[in-house]
């Protein structure tokens, strides 16, 4: 007796329909309910859910057998051979991990101490008075999106109704976040595609214009996707409309130590901020800056006016964690603090961060110098340069993009974002020649 | 411009404190506790004889052949985790010749521990599912219904321990699941029920399963234990293949932190077993749409490639009957601590320890009705 499935196989598609159609009929005239032997999944109605738009990328470059094609749609940094890098400090953290034979016994809800003392101190610096004053809330979070969620979470269960504005464009999982944890969301102006720069007077407006007390999101550095950051006197200018409109600063800080090179200069914005007293939010991921992106490993900051406040938001951030995932994995939190806590591991990550962040700036300056040496139109293509980490924005739009692809087996994001993290300086005159002829020759 | 008293009000005046968790805050109370003769048995972790944590022999070899293993990187996993490890994962609990697997019915996303999965999948349902009710054994682990509140179910009891006889009120559990609405899902703990470790039987389980199936209840098993519990890992998954061999749909969380004793790695899965592959690979869509705004992707470290075997132990948890003054009593007098359900983890107790917790338990049932 074969199983009441394979019936329908073996009629194939246009049977099926015509039994389909035959059933519900009978159906309609209460002749029969479902006597036809098949059940209905509990789950019938559930529709397919769109590919995520950045791993779709990837997939599509597989897929590619083109010799010249090139994934710039990957997030992830590459080496100038193009392959996946796993840094020097952490391969001799994970030795000194397993010599020392380490549990493995479940963390705190909080994660790991060592590693929550250490991250609060690479963001504010470790002699900042705050630190001292223990007005820092820190629990680990599962990198960058796993403590954006847990402070998602948190506003709606303590600010109810608040909105975190978003800049517009913003990582494409921003609003996802915010949208599952039930966070109303707008956006404020930023990219200004026109100067390919920031249209600070929007951004001011749009925070100034938003309903006292909202949340707003800020890159800490290395804005994600345009690469466009703020001054550090236009940061001022922010704080000080943050402050006038008694909005709390939401920074999401996934590039610390790998935009410019440096981890303290990549931290100055957030730093700022708190030296003016305010209370902010903080969301820091090692993915990046460590390469430990596979490992989750990351922490929810909550800069409080008071040790008292502090306290009290990291044990409601503690309820939020538990029935989400009981506590973090201790891993990459193992790793984190060792690297951190060892001066001579610390010096050496410090080394391999400026040669990552320093191989992105030098093909940044490698396909500038190929675009101009090949577009003699005078077109001001400088801002690429002013861009700063892991991305740039073309200013390509998406037909350009297309172009991109299906011409020149680039492969991008539909908002003419690149990852020069994916850029070998092999390919920049290859990039150089595509990108010209998709901005000059497609509309 | 500095940071100190002037300024308003924290934003956060209103936010108060929290409670400790009722189970993982027994063991921040025991580290606290400086006496030498303590003992925590609340938190369910494995402990040697020695009473120190246990990594198995097999992790530890697996772990050194990842970190000598010069091609091993860490980028991103795929966001439902290793293909391998699912696979490997579905194969465990329903068994490496099920039906519902050669025919692509079952869907597995790797997730945080038990916890992970159970959330990952609470949420699937509130949001995909035209029930919102689940239904949980009392008791059940305290932190089953924080679980699925938060993920937006509401939660019900059906009746499961009867501490008169210290069994099963297997009355109870019929005629409240019984009672439940068609279509509602009901938590069904896999083996070594958390915290009673009292089980039905297999023919009660069967009794359960028809019950079920006739009023179209979805099972949503919860499996902490498969292998851990009687030392079999078949054994411990008889309830769940019982489920799957009739053809039926249902939910299982997977968690390998005692099994594996992977506790802080947070390794688990959750599988969906669904009518048809169709419906299996929509489902499965929609599981990476939970997970993607939660934390993108999962761990890695916990999650080698080929699995051994497990090394057996009796189930974890023991019902005393201890209320909770006597509880603190023992907690006051004895520094012996467990949650105030008077649940212990016999995995926290060894042969030495053994005297000391029965002058505890004798001094606490005569000094306090």
């Amino acid at each position: 007796m074969l199983p009441p499935s394979s019936y329908f196989y073996m009629m194939g598609n246009f049977g099926l329909q015509i039994l389909v159609i035959v059933i519900s009929f009978l159906q309609s005239l209460g002749r029969i309910t479902m006597a036809v032997a098949v059940d209905v999944s509990q789950f019938e109605s559930i529709t397919m859910a769109p590919p995520d738009p950045i791993l779709g990328v990837s997939e599509a470059f597989r897929a590619d057998t083109h010799e010249m094609k090139l994934n710039l749609g990957v997030g992830a940094y590459r080496t100038e051979e193009l392959q996946p890098y796993v840094l020097g400090v952490v391969k001799k953290a994970e030795n000194l991990m397993l010599e020392r034979g380490e549990f493995k016994e479940y963390l705190p809800i909080e994660g790991l101490a060592a590693f929550n003392k250490a991250t609060a101190e690479l963001l504010l610096g470790a002699d900042n008075p705050i630190i001292k004053q223990q007005r820092i809330a820190t629990v680990q979070g599962l990198s960058g999106t796993g403590s954006l969620r847990l402070a998602a979470a948190l506003i709606e269960r303590y600010f109810p109704g608040a909105k975190v504005l978003i800049s517009s464009p913003t990582w494409g999982n921003h609003k996802n976040i915010f949208n599952d944890a039930r966070v109303p969301w707008s956006e404020y102006r930023y990219y200004d595609p026109k100067t390919v720069g920031l249209d600070f007077d929007g951004m001011i407006s749009d925070i100034k214009a938003a309903p006292e007390g909202s949340f707003i999101l800020l890159h800490g550095c290395a804005h994600n996707p345009t690469g466009i950051d703020p001054t550090p006197e236009q940061w001022e200018a922010i704080a000080d409309v943050i402050q006038e409109k008694n909005h709390i600063p939401f920074f999401d800080v996934a590039y610390q130590g790998f935009a410019s090179g440096s981890l303290d200069a990549d931290a100055s914005s957030v730093r700022l901020f708190a030296a003016r007293g305010m209370e902010l939010l903080v969301a820091q991921s090692y993915s990046k800056n460590l390469g430990l992106y596979a490992e989750r490993i990351g922490a929810i900051n909550v800069v409080c006016s008071s040790a008292d406040a502090a306290a009290r938001v990291k044990s409601q951030l503690k309820r939020i964690a538990r029935p989400m995932y009981s506590n973090p994995p201790v891993h990459g939190a193992r790793i984190v603090a060792n690297v951190v806590g060892d001066p001579a591991l610390f010096s050496e990550w410090k080394e391999e961060m400026e040669l990552m962040a320093g191989r992105i700036k030098s093909v940044r300056q490698k396909l500038y110098d190929s675009i101009c040496a090949k577009d003699k139109s005078g077109k001001d293509w400088s801002y690429i340069l002013k861009q700063i980490g892991m991305f740039s924005f073309t200013g390509l739009n998406r037909a350009q993009s297309d172009n991109m692809t299906d011409k020149w087996h680039v492969y991008m994001t539909k908002d003419g974002r690149i990852s020069l993290a994916g850029l070998s300086a092999a390919k920049c005159e290859y990039l150089a020649d595509a990108i010209i002829d998709s901005f000059y020759n497609v509309s | 411009m500095s940071a100190s008293s002037d300024h308003q009000d924290s934003v956060f005046s209103h936010v108060v404190q929290a409670p400790e968790d009722p189970i993982l805050g027994v063991t921040v109370a025991y580290n606290k506790d400086p006496n030498p003769i303590k003992l925590n048995l609340g938190v369910g972790a494995y402990r040697t004889e020695e009473g120190k944590p246990l990594v198995l022999n097999v992790v530890r070899r697996a772990e050194q052949m990842l970190v000598n293993d010069q091609s091993r990187v860490k980028e991103y996993l795929p966001i439902i985790g290793l293909s391998d490890f699912n696979k490997s994962s579905a194969k465990l609990i329903f068994g490496a010749d099920s039906t519902a697997i050669q025919e692509n019915r079952v869907t597995t996303v790797q997730c945080l521990s038990g916890t992970g999965s159970l959330r990952v999948g609470a949420e699937f349902l509130a949001r995909h599912y035209h029930e919102h009710t689940i239904y949980i054994p009392q008791p059940t682990w305290g932190n089953h219904p924080k679980i699925f509140n938060l993920a937006g179910l509401s939660v019900k009891p059906y009746r499961y321990y009867n501490p008169q006889t210290r069994g099963l009120d297997f009355q109870g559990l019929l005629e409240d699941l019984g009672a439940a609405p068609s279509g509602a899902i009901v938590l069904l703990h896999a083996c070594a029920h958390n915290p009673t470790g009292v089980d039905p039987t297999l023919d009660q389980w069967e009794q359960i399963r028809q019950l079920m199936r006739s009023k179209g209840l979805l099972p949503f098993f919860d499996s902490a234990y498969q292998g851990f519990a009687s030392g079999s890992l078949d054994a411990d998954a008889q309830s769940v293949r019982m489920f799957i061999a009739d053809g039926g749909e249902c939910l299982a969380a997977q968690s390998y932190a005692k099994n594996m004793g992977l506790y802080g790695e947070r390794v688990g899965a959750l599988s969906i077993v669904c009518k048809t592959a169709d419906v299996a690979s929509r489902v499965e869509s929609q599981l990476k749409m939970v997970i993607r705004p939660m934390y993108s992707n999962p761990p890695i470290h916990g999650t080698p490639g080929d699995w051994s075997h497990i090394i057996k132990q009796i189930g974890m948890f023991t019902f005393t009957g201890l209320n909770t003054e006597q509880v603190a009593f023992m907690t006051r007098e004895y520094h012996i601590y467990m949650t105030s359900d008077g649940r212990i983890s016999m995995a926290g107790l060894n042969s030495r320890k053994v005297p000391h917790l029965a002058d505890a338990i004798h001094a606490a049932v005569t000094s306090i009705a």
